[in-house]
């Protein structure tokens, strides 16, 4: 007896959508073998990775307002995934929205402007901010066809670095005893809170409303379909008279606005500053919950909760079980690890054969 | 060519051979006697279970039931590899190359180690012997269609086999080409090697072969000497009724509505064909053939006429007398241009798309699209008409084009084409590979277009089809074209010998220099 897969005449719609479970589960199951291979019991392990962080509405709202950032950068780097532009930037593209919109923010300081029209414009400078980001690997892309996949990752680096300057000279604090960091920005600079008591804010429904526009866009509007089939097929859409210059140009855009977005309410929320570092790695989990999520929209706000959950579960595997903080990223690799491999079940069907 | 005595041992034998997929029973029970030295014919429309049972010979496909015996002996064929041992030899309908390596890395890949010594002169001895023109060096991916099976058929022939199974291997030759293929095929058979021969060409199988099989939806319906048979008797075994046929009336052309003039267009990579001064109209209601063994920069030229690729010279190619050789493909659609490619997936096509959705590939009129949002109702309906008016065997506008068999796919492009009401439409092989029922639905389809006044050109190495529908004929060699001829004042051999023969004054180091001087000797 052997296993062999054969190619399935259609792709099976039962595994589009059941591959990520399997894959949760097999993540579960190493989980399993990591907990007590660390000498942890491992449903003790499971309630403090999984159970514990989401069992009051504190944390609801955190894993809500984790998931926002997720949520709204992996949208936005699916629309460009679909058409196989592989911005794998978003980091940076998210520094520089925070430092874009973290800037108006400082630059308009105590002067009373309204959150009204002081946030839109925050959020406004940040998404162009992250779509300048976006633009440059776009551009060397269409015009020396330089591969996108090394250029915008290697501007994560630079934006970084970039921010790490404004915090250290310019845009220090002078009231900040030496800390790299801006001062702490006004009120109305700041995000509305949904739930009292907790961190969750306005953050949250900007994410969803862009996953809604982002559905609407991937389904309904032309370009949309017209960048699904440059994914798909780019024969087919060089013969349909699909432009892929304005493919490349719109996938980075659109995940460099949403990680720039991102940005800006990480600085205007949870934050509420400029720090050398405006996010735990959001920029490249999102990548991961963006192929989890299908390229979905509906698909990734799942994954966007999925992989928000890892986080606090991390977070809460350090502090109640003293394990290494490297359990967030070795469940997020293993999460992507096993969706790639459950993925062969949506093409192909497993066979036992007589050998 | 001899005739074997039937008492003769089979050198194969199939029994009960079954083979299921998921959606289609392909082979049913099916027994098969090929004798030494035969050239069996294969014959059926496309989706019989002809290529099926040839995989399951040639190892790429295991049966689900049944017996093969080689030779006398039972034998179990797992793969490729185990075929060729015993000495069958297969040439695809479909190519199994590798499109980044060489021809020769390609034919060595298929060969036992010691048998590669001096390919490149073994291949330019067989290609040349054959008058299959090949250059050893050059890579896969700059080939067409045309070019490709010839590396597939050196393949086959460089291992000697004892059984050569032919899948439709002429459908890209020049007349005289499959002649001397027939020649050299009959040669093979007298020497002893059998030959399965699959096609639908049924004055071909007359001429050719000794035996013939038919078969229908999976099953053997009949067995015949093609040589006693005529080719309505033929074409009743193989679909059960009889052939319908194209209706071709008197041209009444008007002005032209695509104008190509002085056409220079450099190759695009060191193996392509450059386009020179290549200058032709088509006119309202007439159908104008481009005939000619691909790679001669076919490809090349329908690429600018189509958009896919834009040139510097705008008026180089004029649609209703406006300059479109700098527009893109979307922008040429929009002047009344349709373009039903060679390649169907991946091209003509997005293969893991429905068909409602390929249909909104390129039909973006009929109100399918309103402010830049697609109306899906519109999109569905537009993909049912398209498959009611051309009898697309499909689930319905939710079928992934790829699940479609290629003759209902190249129906659904055909359609979908036509149905955007073109003033000028490009077909590039349209019945390339399609079954003899679409084909005639093609080409008649292509015919009303041409009653109706719309400018159609079609590129294709049919010289058959060509002479049958086209009123006016060009010949492509080396990137040059011919001045068109009215068809009625031309014929096969003239246009076949301007295909091959032209090429002999043109003799370029990395062309198809072989076969030119093969035909001058």
């Amino acid at each position: 007896m052997r296993l062999r897969l054969e190619a399935r005449p259609v792709p099976s719609r039962v595994y589009v959508w059941t591959a990520p479970l399997i894959a949760a589960l097999a993540t579960l199951a190493v989980g399993f073998v990591v907990f007590s291979a660390f000498g942890k019991n491992p449903l003790a392990a499971f309630d403090a990775f999984f159970i514990a962080p989401i069992a009051t509405r504190y944390g609801v709202a955190e894993l809500l307002l984790k998931a926002s950032p997720l949520m709204l950068i992996a949208t936005g780097l699916a629309i460009g995934y679909r058409a196989n532009v592989w911005n794998i930037g978003a980091e940076g593209q998210l520094t520089l929205g925070a430092i874009a919109g973290g800037g108006v923010a400082l630059a308009v300081g105590d002067a009373l402007w309204p959150p009204v029209l002081l946030l839109p414009a925050m959020f406004v400078a940040g998404a162009a901010g992250g779509m300048l980001w976006a633009a440059i690997p776009a551009w060397l892309r269409t015009r020396f066809n330089a591969n996108e996949i090394l250029t915008s990752l290697m501007l994560v680096y630079v934006a970084t670095l970039l921010l790490s300057w404004l915090v250290h000279g310019p845009w220090r604090d002078p009231e900040g005893y030496n800390f790299p960091q801006s001062k702490i920005f006004a009120a109305n600079a700041m995000l509305p809170i949904l739930l009292p008591e907790t961190r969750l804010n306005a953050g949250f429904l900007l994410a969803l409303a862009v996953v809604a526009i982002a559905w609407l866009f991937v389904r309904k509007h032309i370009v949309g379909f017209e960048m699904r089939v440059a994914g798909l097929s780019p024969g087919a859409a060089n013969y349909a008279g699909i432009s892929w210059r304005r493919n490349i140009w719109l996938g980075m855009l659109a995940g460099g606005a949403c990680a720039g977005l991102a940005g800006v309410s990480e600085a205007a929320g949870p934050i509420g500053q400029l720090l050398p570092s405006m996010s735990p790695g959001y920029g490249f989990a999102a990548i991961i919950v963006a192929f989890v999520g299908r390229l979905h929209p509906a698909g990734i706000a799942l994954a966007s909760l999925l992989m928000s959950l890892l986080y606090l579960g991390g977070e809460s595997a350090q502090v109640n079980l003293a394990l290494p903080s490297a359990v967030t990223g070795l469940f997020q690799g293993t999460l992507l690890f096993f969706l790639l491999a459950a993925d062969v079940l949506v093409n192909y069907r497993p066979r036992m054969v007589l050998a | 060519m001899a005739d074997t005595p039937t008492e003769a041992a089979p050198r194969l034998a199939l029994r009960g051979i079954t083979k299921r997929y998921p959606n289609v029973l392909a082979n049913d029970g099916i027994d098969l006697d090929v004798l030494p030295g035969e050239i069996h014919a294969v014959l059926g429309e496309n989706g019989a279970g002809k290529s099926t049972l040839m995989k399951i010979i040639y190892g790429v496909v295991e049966p689900d039931a049944g017996v093969m015996r080689w030779e006398g002996e039972p034998v179990r064929i797992d793969n490729p590899a185990r075929a060729r041992k015993l000495g069958i030899g297969m040439v695809f309908q479909h190519f199994s190359l590798f499109e980044t390596l060489t021809v020769a890395d390609n034919i060595r890949l298929a060969l036992e180690p010691r048998q590669s010594r001096q390919l490149r002169q073994r291949i330019r001895d067989i290609s040349t012997r054959y008058g299959l023109p090949l250059t050893p060096a050059r890579r896969v991916h700059t080939m067409s269609v045309g070019e490709r099976q010839r590396v597939e058929i050196v393949r086959c022939l460089l291992q000697r086999p004892r059984l050569l199974i032919m899948d439709e291997p002429t459908s890209v030759l020049t007349p005289q080409a499959a002649q001397r293929l027939f020649e050299t095929l009959r040669t093979l058979a007298s020497e002893g090697v059998s030959i399965l021969y699959i096609s639908h060409k049924l004055d071909e199988i007359r001429a050719l072969c000794t035996r013939a099989t038919v078969l229908r939806a999976g099953r053997v319906t009949g067995q015949c000497d093609p040589r006693r048979e005529t080719t309505a008797s033929l074409a009743r075994m193989m679909i059960g009724g009889d052939l319908p046929h194209t209706v071709h009336r008197e041209a009444n052309a008007g002005a032209p509505a695509l104008r190509v003039q002085r056409l220079d267009v450099p190759a695009d990579d060191p193996f392509g064909t450059r386009l020179s001064g290549i200058s032709f109209d088509v006119r309202e209601g007439e159908i104008l053939g481009i005939a000619g063994v691909s790679g001669n920069g076919q490809k090349e030229l329908l690429a600018a006429l189509s958009g896919e690729r834009t040139l510097a010279r705008a008026d180089a190619i004029m649609i209703d007398s406006a300059p479109v050789a700098k527009l893109d493909a979307f922008a040429r659609r929009k002047l009344g241009l349709a373009f039903i490619p060679e390649d169907r997936l991946g091209r003509g096509a997005v293969p893991e798309m429905n068909l409602a959705d390929n249909g909104l590939l390129t039909a973006r009129g009929d109100g399918n699209v309103a402010h830049g949002f697609i109306r899906e109702r519109s999109v569905v309906a537009f993909a049912k008409r398209t498959i009611a008016a051309f009898g697309v065997k499909a689930g319905g506008p939710d079928a992934v084009a790829r699940s479609l068999s290629g003759g209902n796919l190249q129906k659904f492009i055909v359609g979908r084409e036509i149905g955007q009401r073109p003033k000028v439409l490009i077909a590039a092989q349209p019945t390339w590979g399609v079954d003899v029922g679409a084909s005639a639905q093609i080409r008649q389809a292509l015919i009303d277009l041409r009653e109706r006044g719309v400018a159609v050109l079609v590129v294709s190495e049919e010289l058959d089809e060509l002479i049958e529908i086209c009123d006016r004929l060009a010949v492509m060699t080396q990137g040059r074209l011919s001045p068109a001829k009215p068809v009625r004042e031309t014929s096969a051999e003239e246009i076949g010998l301007l295909m091959a023969g032209a090429t002999s004054g043109e003799i370029t180091p990395t062309g198809t220099s072989a076969p030119a001087r093969a035909e001058a000797r």
